[in-house]
């Protein structure tokens, strides 16, 4: 797992300090945007990971399963194919930017299926309290307690390797961490003046949560997302390496578990992917970093 | 004025799980009238205004009593049909504008959206019917202003947003608590002018829950004294200020600082206060206020007086009311 934890932002904590927010307030977002250079660094290589993944079908139109040269040659020895080729002729220009689509399918699928969950538990128990809170959170920490991956294995063990069933295992198997950041968001934020004046105004439950309360804990929630999806690519590569991944989409993992007899020679199909992983995880971890400051009132003061 | 009252309050009665907080209080506010109601820290007149529109805090439960608002009992009906008198038939404005707004919506998105909940109106409707109250409330460059977040706005100016947002559907009844508060004194006439110029245009009633005796004298045309849970006098405001009947009345009107004729300015006197605290009532047998009061006799220990009518409009629960020869100025 990977050990960024977003701070919460401190907004929501200060009564009677107006908490100068961000939201398309055009200039003053753009500035932090500017200033903030591991979040361009993030956002760029994000964009071209994006990018490739979406030009993949058009770049290399053919199954990257197919075997179209010898097998195993180097990097830079094939003009055809300039990123070599792995045990079976196959591509690996082809196969990486295939595994592009998949990795990040997956991770954004799987950040929403969590998001989703996790922000329907957290805002019920943070805002009603009580019974309804008790259950949440003991389901919740009944969640938290099976190891993620694990859990994803038995899941997707049961009902078949697929890309959905992946993406929704990741995300039913993350979801409390997104929950117990709503869940605290929404305990401060629901005693605020302006929820009462809300329901003062006749609006209704639904309509506080989400219209009301939702928008203010939205930063912290925007940060875990990007690490959400860095940690479901993480995980959708590992249950590839341990074959358990989509037969029928060739994915990063699956590509390093190819090459993983071959690492002391042709250690190139193994590298490739695994630095694909890396760049890709990394830059969401600096895009949620970045976004941490960016979104955060307090340390932009700092600057 | 004998028409029928805009809101009855009728014998209310809230409790937390361990004590009774406000014991059996009644009072009716009529059309156009602004209606302070008093009492120091903790006497249950922010508790009463809240139970109102029933959005007591969490454990406080409403025990006996009735809220006649527009012929229905606002305290047995749904919370669907509650929704629907919320900010449109009864609204409130709450004492911090720096936190009653949400932060991250521009105030006029806010308003707007208070329109849309309960008139069947498109949004440019909405948005211009914004636009002129934000003038009504006397908020400038309304244009400009409605796209600007909270934190853009002083507090004085948040308070007129929250107004125009209390008054964005007309409501028959505004509840006021303690709106000028957490604002200056130049700030504070400001708002009240506001209020009372808004309660006359649109004929409202007003429930204002305040503690400054100043403001009730200003602009309030009756007064109600709570004390510990109880309305301890009600009264027109000239008459409460020229001649309050119950001990408490005189107590809290005497440890105000005014610099009106014949007041006693505190430069030249001490400042009385009104000894012991309001804690004591909790288990007293007698008159709740008894324990505190400078002219108790033996029938004050007897039970809890009632409402009593010292002229029409005028009610008391001091045994010794009507009687009571010394006024205010007896303390000297």
């Amino acid at each position: 797992m990977n050990a960024h934890s977003p701070r919460p932002s401190a907004t929501a904590a200060a009564p009677g300090v107006a908490p100068a927010r961000k939201k398309k307030t055009g200039s003053r977002a753009w500035r932090a945007v500017r200033h903030n250079l591991p979040f361009l660094i993030g956002a760029s290589i994000l964009l071209a990971v994006a990018l490739i993944a979406i030009c993949a079908g058009v770049l290399y139109p053919g199954d990257p399963r197919d075997m179209v040269t010898l097998p195993l040659s180097w990097p830079l020895t094939d003009n055809e194919y300039p990123l070599g080729s792995g045990s079976l002729g196959t591509d690996l220009a082809s196969g990486l930017a295939h595994g592009a689509q998949a990795s990040l399918l997956v991770g954004v699928s799987a950040a929403s299926v969590g998001l989703l969950i996790g922000i329907l538990v957290g805002a019920i128990g943070g805002y009603f309290g009580g019974i309804a809170d008790d259950i949440l959170v003991r389901i919740t920490e009944l969640f938290q307690t099976v190891p993620t991956f694990l859990l994803v294995i038995v899941l997707v063990a049961i009902s078949g390797p697929s890309l959905p069933i992946i993406a929704g295992a990741i995300g039913v198997a993350t979801w409390p961490t997104v929950a117990r950041l709503v869940r605290a968001e929404f305990r401060t934020l629901r005693s605020n003046d302006f929820v009462l004046a809300a329901r003062s105004l006749g609006y209704s439950t639904t309509r506080i949560i989400f219209g009301e309360i939702l928008p203010n804990a939205l930063p912290p929630i925007v940060v875990t997302t990007s690490v959400l999806a860095a940690n479901a690519i993480l995980t959708e590569a590992g249950l590839s390496f341990l074959g358990m991944g989509d037969p029928n989409l060739v994915s990063w993992g699956s590509m390093i578990a190819d090459g993983r007899s071959l690492l002391r020679t042709e250690w190139f199909v193994t590298a490739l992917p695994g630095a694909a992983i890396t760049l890709t995880v990394l830059s969401l971890n600096l895009v949620g970093d970045g976004l941490n400051d960016i979104l955060n009132p307090r340390s932009e003061s700092n600057r | 004025m004998k028409t029928v009252p805009v809101l009855e309050v009728l014998d209310l009665a809230i409790g937390f799980p361990a004590a009774r907080a406000v014991h059996g209080v009644s009072f009716e506010i009529h059309k156009g009238e602004m209606m302070a109601l008093v009492g120091e820290s903790g006497c249950g007149k922010s508790l009463t205004a809240f139970a109102i529109m029933r959005l007591l805090p969490p454990g406080a439960r409403i025990q006996n009593g009735q809220v006649i608002f527009d012929g229905t009992d606002l305290a047995t009906i749904s919370p669907r049909e509650l929704r629907r008198i919320r900010g449109n038939g009864i609204s409130l404005i709450l004492q911090e504008p720096m936190t009653s707004l949400n932060p991250v919506l521009t105030v006029g998105v806010q308003v707007a959206e208070i329109i849309r909940q309960h008139q069947n109106l498109s949004r440019a409707a909405a948005k211009a019917r914004v636009l002129e109250l934000f003038d009504l409330v006397g908020i400038t460059e309304p244009h400009k202003r409605y796209d600007q977040y909270p934190h853009n706005f002083s507090g004085g100016m948040r308070q007129r947003v929250m107004i125009a947002m209390a008054v964005a559907c007309n409501p028959a009844l505004l509840i006021a608590d303690e709106p000028t508060t957490a604002l200056d004194v130049t700030i504070q006439a400001q708002v009240m002018d506001l209020l009372d110029k808004l309660r006359r245009e649109l004929s409202m009633a007003v429930l204002l829950i305040t503690h400054d005796l100043g403001v009730v004298a200003q602009w309030a045309d009756r007064v109600a004294v709570m004390y510990a849970g109880r309305i301890v006098e009600t009264a027109p405001v000239q008459k409460f200020f020229s001649a309050p009947q119950h001990p408490y009345s005189m107590g809290l009107l005497n440890s105000s600082v005014s610099n009106g004729e014949g007041a006693w300015h505190y430069t030249n006197h001490r400042l009385s206060e009104i000894k012991g605290s309001v804690a004591s009532a909790a288990q007293a047998t007698g008159c709740s206020f008894a324990p505190r009061c400078r002219h108790v006799i033996a029938p004050c220990h007897g039970g809890q007086p009632k409402l009593e009518a010292v002229e029409k409009g005028w009610l008391a629960t001091c045994c010794r009311a009507q009687n009571q020869e010394e006024r205010i100025h007896e303390f000297a």
